[in-house]
This record gives C-alpha cells, sequence and structure tokens, in this order.
C-alpha cells in the first residue's frame, strides 16, 4: 500500500511535480501514465527514496522513504529509468551483486537466481558477460536484480522501452504473473496500450499535477468519451508525447 | 558494514577484469620506473665519462702572441685549432664549445711581471660546454701556477711562501648518501605511484558508474550511500597499494643492475627499507584515494573525469620539486606537511639511516587525518541528488 499526499519537487526554477496525490492498493497494477516530461520518474525516484520531497508526504506500508529509507529499500524491487549493467560481470554476477547488496546468503542467492532464469527465460545467457546484450536481454537482467530478493512492491519505469514485439509481451506476462502472485506493481509509462492490457488503476500525470485517476471505466465516464485513447487526450489536454 | 564490503570485493574483481587498465594503472609503473632508471643512469654516467676524456679539440685566437703557452697545452694533449673569424658568434651559435682569446698585449704584460690577460670565451649556461670550459681554465691555472713557481724560484723565493692555506677535502659522505641525487627521484615515482595505482579503478566506480547509467539502480539497494562510496574508496587504496609495492620490490631488484661505478655510488633498497617505506606512504594511499574518488565523483562524464587527473598529477609533484630545487634538512615541524614529510622520509629510510617513531608518527598521523577529511567529505557526494543524476 503507497499513500502520497500532495508531492511537490522542484529543480532550480523548474517545478517537476506539483503537488500529486494518489494511492496504489495492495495487489493491484498501477499506471502513472503521461506525456515525456510529465514527471512520472521524478515521483517513482521519491518513491524509491532516491530523492527526497520538497514538500507533501509519502507512506510505503505505513513507512516514510525520509526517515525509514532502508526499512523501505528492503521490500522494494525497482527497476529504474536507468538500468545500467556491469558489462565486465556476467548476468548472474550482476544479478547476484545486488543479492549481496541486499544481505542474502550465498545460498538463497544460487537458488533464487535459478528461479528468475526460469521465469524470465534467461538460460540462454546467464553466465555471459553482458557486453554486446540487446535491449531485451539488458531489461531482464535489470528486473532479475530487482526482483532478487522478492520484493512486495515492483516499481517500473517505462519498463517496455526500447523493446521489441516479442520482448514486450514478455514483459507483460512477467508483470501479470508479479499481480497474480500478489505484488503491487506500480509502473510508469507513455504507452497507452501498455496501461490499457495491464493496470488495474490509472494515474494521469501531466506538467506535474494528476489530470485524472481511476479505473478505465471510470476514466471513459469522466471524460465522456468512448475509447480510451480520446480520454487520455481530453483529460491531458493534448496530444503531445502520448503514443498509441 | 557487510555493504560495505560487498562494494569493495566487487569493485575488486570486476577491475582484475579489465586486463588493459589493470596493466596500465598498476603495472605499467613498476616496470617502466625502473627501467628509466637504470637506463638514464647509464646514459649520464657513460656522457659524463665522454666529455672528460674526449680530446680536447681548442680554437686559439692570437696564439701567434703566447707561443709557449699554446706549446703547453700541445703537451698536454690538446689540439690546437685556428679561430672562427667571430668567436662569440660561433659560441654563441653552438659551432664551437670554448675559444681562448689571447690578446695583443699578452708579451707585454709577460715582459713587464704584470698578470697577462687570457680570455675564456663560453656560454656556462650551456651545460655540455660546462666540462670543456673547465678543462681548459684548469690547464690555464696549472701553466699560470708553473711559471709563477718559477719566477719565484729565480728570485731565491720559497714558492710555499705564496701558498698560505692548504685547503683539504675530508670527505664523509657515505656511498648511501652521495647516491641521494638519483634517490631524489624515487620519491617522486613512490608519490606518482600511489596516484596512479587507484585512478582508474577510482574514475571506473564513480564517473564510470554514472555514464553506464548504473549508478541509480545500485543506490537503490539497501546500503547505506557513505558506505558505497567507502567501498570503492578502499578498492582504489588497494590498486594504488598494489602498485606502489610491486614498484618498490621491482626498485629493490633493479638497483643492484644500476652502474654504481659511473656513478661513484652504491645503492641499497633492503627489505626493512621497503617496509619502512610502505608505512611510510600508505596515508599518501588513503589521501589519494580519497581525492581522486572525490573528484571522480564530481565530474559529471568519464572524460571530465579523466581530464582532471592531468591536474591531479601536479599534486605529488610540488613537494618533490620543492625538494630538488631546495634540498632541506628533515626537521620535526616538516613531519606535518603531507607528502612533504614522505619525500623526506624515504630519503631518510633509503640513505639507511634509523628514523625516529615521532617523526614517523606524525608524518602518518597528519596525512591519515587529512585524507580522512577527504574520505568523510567524499562519503556523502552521493547524497547529492545533483551529482547522482548529472549526466
Amino acid at each position: 500500500m503507497i499513500k502520497v499526499t500532495n508531492l511537490y519537487k522542484s529543480f532550480g526554477k523548474v517545478e517537476a511535480v506539483k503537488g500529486i496525490s494518489f494511492e496504489v492498493r495492495d495487489g493491484e497494477i498501477t499506471g502513472l501514465l503521461g506525456p515525456n516530461g510529465a514527471g512520472k520518474t521524478t515521483t517513482l525516484r521519491m518513491l524509491y527514496s532516491l530523492l527526497p520531497p520538497d514538500k507533501g508526504e509519502i507512506r510505503i506500508d505505513g513507512l516514510d522513504p525520509a526517515r525509514d529509507s532502508m526499512a523501505i529499500k528492503r521490500t522494494l524491487g525497482v527497476v529504474p529509468d536507468s538500468r545500467g549493467l556491469y558489462t565486465r560481470m556476467s548476468a548472474r554476477e550482476n544479478i547476484a551483486y545486488y543479492g549481496q547488496l541486499h544481505g542474502m546468503s550465498h545460498k538463497d542467492i544460487k537458488s533464487r537466481v535459478e528461479e528468475l532464469v526460469n521465469t524470465l527465460d534467461m538460460s540462454d545467457f546467464i553466465d555471459r558477460r553482458t557486453e554486446g546484450f540487446s535491449q531485451g536481454q539488458r531489461v531482464k537482467v535489470a528486473i532479475a536484480r530487482a526482483m532478487i530478493h522478492q520484493p512486495r512492491t515492483v516499481m517500473l519505469d517505462e519498463p517496455s522501452n526500447g523493446l521489441d514485439v516479442m520482448s514486450t509481451r514478455a514483459l507483460r506476462r512477467y508483470v501479470l504473473d508479479l499481480k497474480n502472485a500478489g505484488h503491487s506493481v506500480i509502473l510508469s509509462t507513455h504507452i497507452m496500450q501498455e496501461v490499457a492490457a495491464l493496470c488495474d488503476r490509472i494515474v494521469i500525470i501531466a506538467n506535474g499535477m494528476i489530470a485524472a485517476d481511476g479505473t478505465a471505466d471510470e476514466l471513459l465516464e469522466k471524460s465522456g468519451c468512448s475509447s480510451l485513447e480520446d480520454a487520455f487526450v481530453r483529460l491531458i489536454g493534448s496530444e503531445e508525447g502520448l503514443l498509441a | 558494514m557487510s555493504g560495505l564490503g560487498t562494494v569493495y570485493r566487487k569493485e575488486i574483481r570486476e577491475n582484475l577484469r579489465d586486463r588493459r587498465s589493470l596493466f596500465n594503472s598498476v603495472l605499467l609503473g613498476p616496470i617502466l620506473f625502473p627501467i628509466l632508471f637504470i637506463g638514464l643512469a647509464y646514459f649520464a654516467g657513460s656522457k659524463q665519462q665522454e666529455r672528460a676524456e674526449k680530446t680536447l679539440e681548442l680554437p686559439v685566437v692570437g696564439a701567434q702572441y703566447a707561443p709557449n703557452l699554446v706549446g703547453f697545452l700541445e703537451q698536454q694533449g690538446v689540439i690546437i685549432q685556428s679561430a672562427p673569424e667571430d668567436p662569440e658568434a660561433a659560441v654563441k651559435a653552438q659551432e664551437v664549445q670554448v675559444i681562448i682569446r689571447i690578446p695583443e698585449k699578452f708579451g707585454d704584460q709577460w715582459k713587464a711581471g704584470e698578470p697577462a690577460v687570457v680570455e675564456v670565451i663560453a656560454d656556462p649556461s650551456r651545460r655540455e660546454s660546462d666540462i670543456p670550459m673547465r678543462r681548459v681554465k684548469g690547464l690555464l691555472h696549472a701553466y699560470g701556477g708553473q711559471i709563477g713557481h718559477l719566477r719565484l724560484q729565480l728570485r731565491g723565493v720559497s714558492p710555499t711562501l705564496r701558498t698560505a692555506i692548504m685547503v683539504k677535502d675530508v670527505d664523509l659522505s657515505t656511498p648511501q648518501s652521495r647516491g641521494m641525487l638519483v634517490m631524489i627521484m624515487l620519491p617522486y615515482v613512490l608519490m606518482i605511484t600511489a596516484f596512479t595505482g587507484g585512478m582508474h579503478l577510482a574514475i571506473d566506480s564513480t564517473a564510470g558508474e554514472k555514464e553506464r547509467k548504473s549508478l541509480e539502480p545500485l543506490l537503490i539497494n539497501p546500503v547505506p550511500r557513505w558506505q558505497i562510496m567507502l567501498g570503492k574508496m578502499c578498492a582504489t587504496a588497494t590498486y594504488a597499494f598494489a602498485s606502489l609495492s610491486l614498484t618498490l620490490l621491482a626498485f629493490r631488484f633493479a638497483f643492484p643492475m644500476l652502474p654504481t661505478g659511473a656513478l661513484g655510488v652504491d645503492l641499497n633498497l633492503g627489505f626493512d627499507a621497503i617496509g619502512g617505506i610502505l608505512l611510510a606512504v600508505a596515508p599518501v594511499v588513503v589521501l589519494a584515494a580519497a581525492m581522486l574518488t572525490t573528484l571522480a565523483a564530481l565530474a559529471k562524464s568519464l572524460r571530465e573525469a579523466q581530464s582532471y587527473m592531468g591536474l591531479v598529477f601536479m599534486i605529488p609533484m610540488i613537494p618533490s620539486l620543492i625538494f630538488m630545487v631546495n634540498p632541506m634538512k628533515a626537521e620535526t615541524w616538516m613531519m606535518a606537511i603531507p607528502m612533504f614529510s614522505q619525500n623526506l622520509l624515504i630519503g631518510e629510510f633509503v640513505r639507511g639511516e634509523s628514523v625516529s617513531t615521532l617523526w614517523l608518527t606524525m608524518s602518518m598521523g597528519s596525512t591519515l587525518l587529512i585524507g580522512l577529511a577527504f574520505a568523510a567529505v567524499a562519503a556523502t557526494l552521493f547524497n547529492r541528488p545533483r551529482i547522482v543524476f548529472s549526466t
């Protein structure tokens, strides 16, 4: 359960987030939808306690990221916008490094990596150095290292960026599997199909503010449109930066 | 603290796999510096000998005014040449190193018993003309002395009366202390190594991590940022220390190969001295690691970080240069100055003198203190969003 109340963040003169409030319920997939530069990544960075908010309150399972960042980080699995891997290490070593940083035992890491290799279909490249990996392979490794400690809550920042159709389908299946396994998932995207296909609830962000918030049906009703696409455009106020 | 250890082990391991950078930063110094040393020593020694033993060719202006002097020079093995039109210009143009000019008045002055003037034309600011110039002057003095001697004897005066003071050199320098000229270079090389050994790792683990976009995901792990930073710093220091130890070992085996005869020195670097030097320089490694990591973390990109490293080279050079220009006696207060104190201490160790515990403690303490202060600043750097996200 994540509760965000009246969040503000600016960088110098640029106000990136201007009073955002929303909720993420347990066992649901919540989509942060908005055009590029709407403030999605900044909001997520505050959620996973990488950035302190200027104003406002964040509660993740009752914990405040500003005070209990270590406790929160232990329950979070994050695939951020930056997904750099260590190219002189194999995929397995990359994933195991994060397990060690979470303080997991050697044995636990080993068995957990095997699990992830199966679910994410990584057996072809798990022991190869990540130099020259394809986008799809890189995203899989980034997801695996974020999931190594079996986090309750999963955050994905534009996860399908740069993926081909097959990889995107595999990714979406995996996100649905996470939900079915009881994880809360929050994902940001500027792709409407992705929210339509995955999300239980949708939070639309534009210009650092919440434009609308609700299930797909509620958004249709609120906008008075017949298709989600029209609803988004109506609610955001422009077509700029959105991809069908 | 387990997070610190995890980061440390990963950086050490990952950078071991970057063979080329590993070779350049850790191994190149220990291989190259001793070879450079030996080569330079041989070169300098043979050059000096060559200049001292070569037959001296000497253009003389006005040789006809002093045939006896010229005869004496020829007896001494000097090959007398005819002088060029404009002797001053010839020396300036470096066509000739030394020319002597005997003025027309030479004979009159000689006969009147006045000091007869002989001009030595040379440019002492050119180091290569130093030795021939000194040889010419030496010969002229010898001739003058001989004649003066004879003149006094002819007048029935004992020539020894002219020698009121007899200067005698008592050489107290041990073979080791005479080696200091070469040894001045050693502290310099070691200081540089303390910086270069960890340089690549410092850049790769901070600016490199930023550029690869792996810093943000790393910071999302439940490890305090100061531990991550400190782990990287410790890895940097480890590499620098390894490079330093290898350099010292390499010198240990290179010194017996130095042409001691040519330089008139006998150098020794025992394992005791190596241990002492490593102990004395270890705090510099900490200071260097903290400085490098701070600089590299502040850089926006790999390229920017690399451009700072040229400046970093200047830091260990400053004390060594001061010492080269103005060699001074080690005093207690100097031990409080990082890098300068190590310069002095390395000298003491290599001269084979026993180093006082107070000095060693002061030097290590002050350097370590400043190093830790730098490390404390560096440890907080990842807390600044500007540094994490600037690319």
